[in-house]
């Protein structure tokens, strides 16, 4: 393994959401004990649903909401503990791509200005070497280098998506926090951004952190995937594994509800269909978050957090399935589904349908 | 790569459409600007313009009516009218340029910090800022001028100083909601200070409505000026404005109406326009911001 380019371990993200009538304090617990780490040049896929927190995380990676414990380090920085004006400069070193490309550039600054801005800020080069790089950057992303001058209001979700991307990747970031990059485009316009972002980091050698709610999208980019659930990490590892034999309840859900493009296959796929909603995350159930909707939950789930067990082809789930109960030992949550009936308890059977 | 690079830049863009094509489509914001230009100029050209000298007094030409010497007739000092008020006109908008500056230069930096920074300076700066807009605007001026003496440059700053809340006030809330914008935490994000968020990505995004608000106090500032000179607080003779040779002509309404009402109607088409064009700016900015979302 090649040294880890961003090191993140137990995250806190809290927000202050008014009182009890008591007086004490109540929190949205955001992301709780978020820990993951990512190679130099490496994609890792933070999936979720709406609400999980995988957004907050990639803004509190970057600072940009403050984390309320927890250390993230960027290469030997720990960036949880940097001033504002150390936290300042090593912006050029960590960036962002917005969801949405419609309110992430100013709309009253041209493409020139918003993209020399990053370079004002941190590399000190003279206007010239600045408008070069500008139109170098604008290339590299397939936009004519004759844009400069225009506004934002005048180009297409996919091309103000590809001047975000520019913005992001002018200084040479050492990690780019990808937050929903194309949930806001055209599919025929993802599949272009998808690309572009590839052959960028194929020549940059730039980390990626792609937060996405897109399985597709995610399982295309990224060889190493996160699951998040409620504020937690709930299942890791390599988007094959984690696809195909899924460890944790929740991914075998989330997994499951992609559909398949033929109706043959569609039809006969096995399903793990979640019912209720998002529990509040200001009162997280006890232990295991995923118990309230689990079709497997035994009684241990609400006594105790489930520690990450290893799975059978690399990564982690918690999840108490693997130690107690049916006792999976590493293997995917789709043996319970599938075969051997003698194992399989009876909400399985029920959820299965 | 180079397959979605041809693609992009084959993509024609729509022509740029703006701001000023709009507003030139708006009539009356139109003709009122040229209204406003034409007064300009002729403040600007007075001393070519005016048929006689302004503080020269006749004492064979006491009130007369208008006639062919004195197309709007003359004072009770024997002045020309037409030619007091053309010189007047460079006093009055002076004047009121100079309120309007003093209550942008107030208004316009406390309303970004407040805006963009909350928290207790806010609550300290809206505080000061509802008190100071607890008083009524022209009564605040006669008491600061009251305080330091009659003269346009006090009464201007009293009248900025009153209208910087105002100013303020718009500001604080086009910043608020500016705020909360993407491209904030973008800015943010790409490592700028927030000395740099404020004055190139919030400042640009709240010109509109600033704009809006300049122009309708230029208006207002030019109708204070002209009470306050009326009331003898302001411009002080021998100099005039058109709100002092309103005062000056007013006793004498009776005998020669003439010089009071060209004074007043100066006065009401100069605050309309200002008005009108602040309207059509509005409206015109309105579009634009559709437009770019």
């Amino acid at each position: 393994m090649s040294k880890p380019c961003l090191q993140v371990r137990d995250l806190n993200v809290k927000y202050p959401v008014g009182s009890t009538f008591l007086g004490a304090q109540r929190w949205l617990h955001a992301a709780s004990d978020v820990s993951l780490h990512i190679d130099a040049g490496e994609t890792l896929g933070l999936v979720g649903e709406s609400g999980s927190g995988k957004s907050t995380t990639g803004m509190a990676i970057l600072r940009l909401v403050t984390p309320h414990s927890g250390t993230v380090r960027l290469g030997d920085t720990d960036v949880t503990k940097l001033p504002a004006s150390g936290l300042r400069a090593l912006r050029r070193r960590m960036q962002i791509v917005f969801q949405d490309p419609y309110s992430s550039l100013n709309p009253s600054m041209t493409i020139a200005q918003l993209l020399e801005e990053p370079l004002q800020i941190h590399a000190n080069m003279s206007k010239s070497d600045r408008q070069n790089a500008v139109a170098e950057i604008l290339r590299a992303v397939g936009l004519h280098a004759g844009y400069a001058a225009r506004y934002p209001h005048e180009f297409s979700g996919g091309q103000r998506q590809r001047i975000a991307i520019a913005r992001a990747m002018i200084l040479h970031p050492e990690l780019v926090v990808l937050d929903e990059p194309v949930s806001a485009l055209d599919v025929s316009t993802q599949s272009q951004i998808l690309n572009l972002l590839k052959a960028i980091q194929d020549k940059s050698g730039t980390a990626f952190l792609l937060v996405a709610h897109d399985l597709a999208v995610v399982r295309l980019m990224s060889p190493r995937v996160a699951v998040m659930y409620l504020g937690e990490i709930v299942e890791e590892g390599p988007s094959g594994r984690v696809y195909d034999s899924p460890g944790h309840p929740y991914s075998m859900a989330l997994i499951s509800a992609i559909p398949f493009p033929d109706p043959v296959r569609q039809r006969s796929a096995t399903r793990l269909i979640l019912r209720g909603d998002l529990p509040s995350l200001m009162r997280p159930p006890s232990g295991c978050r995923f118990r309230t909707r689990c079709p497997f939950a035994m009684e241990i789930c609400a006594q105790e957090k489930p520690p990450p067990a290893p799975i059978e082809g690399g990564g982690t789930a918690a999840c108490h399935l693997h130690a107690h109960g049916p006792r999976l030992r590493g293997r995917s949550v789709q043996t319970l589904l599938t075969n051997r009936p003698g194992e399989v308890p009876q909400a399985a059977m029920a959820a299965s349908r | 790569m180079s397959a979605t690079t041809m693609q992009s830049a084959a993509v024609a863009l729509p022509p740029p459409s703006g701001f000023v094509k709009r507003f030139m489509r708006n009539r009356t914001a139109m003709i009122s600007l040229i209204i406003l230009l034409l007064i300009t100029l002729v403040a600007i050209f007075a001393p070519y313009l005016a048929p006689h000298d302004p503080a020269k007094s006749s004492l064979r030409a006491i009130m007369k009516p208008p006639n062919a010497t004195y197309l709007l007739g003359s004072d009770d000092l024997g002045r020309d009218v037409l030619s007091r008020l053309i010189f007047a006109s460079r006093l009055s908008l002076i004047a009121s340029v100079q309120a309007v500056v003093i209550a942008l230069g107030l208004g316009l930096p406390l309303g970004l910090i407040a805006g963009y920074l909350g928290g207790w300076v806010d609550m300290v700066i809206m505080r000061l800022n509802d008190a100071l807009m607890s008083f009524p605007a022209l009564i605040l001026a006669v008491v600061i001028v009251g305080m330091v003496g009659p003269s346009l440059t006090n009464a201007m700053t009293a009248i900025g100083l009153v209208y910087a809340p105002r100013v303020m006030r718009v500001v604080r809330g086009s910043t608020l909601s500016v705020r909360q914008e993407v491209y904030i935490n973008a800015a943010r994000a790409t490592g700028c200070s927030d000395a740099r968020i404020i004055t190139r990505h919030v400042l640009p995004n709240v010109t509109g409505p600033l704009v809006v608000q300049a122009t309708v106090l230029m208006g207002q500032a030019l109708l204070a000026e002209a009470g306050l000179s009326f009331l003898g607080l302001g411009v002080q003779p021998p100099e005039a404005s058109w709100g002092s040779i309103l005062g000056a002509a007013f006793p004498f309404m009776q005998r020669s109406p003439v010089p009071t009402i060209a004074a007043g109607l100066v006065i009401s088409i100069t605050v309309l326009c200002f008005n009108l064009v602040g309207d059509g700016i509005r409206d015109s900015v309105g579009r634009m911001r559709r437009a770019g979302d």
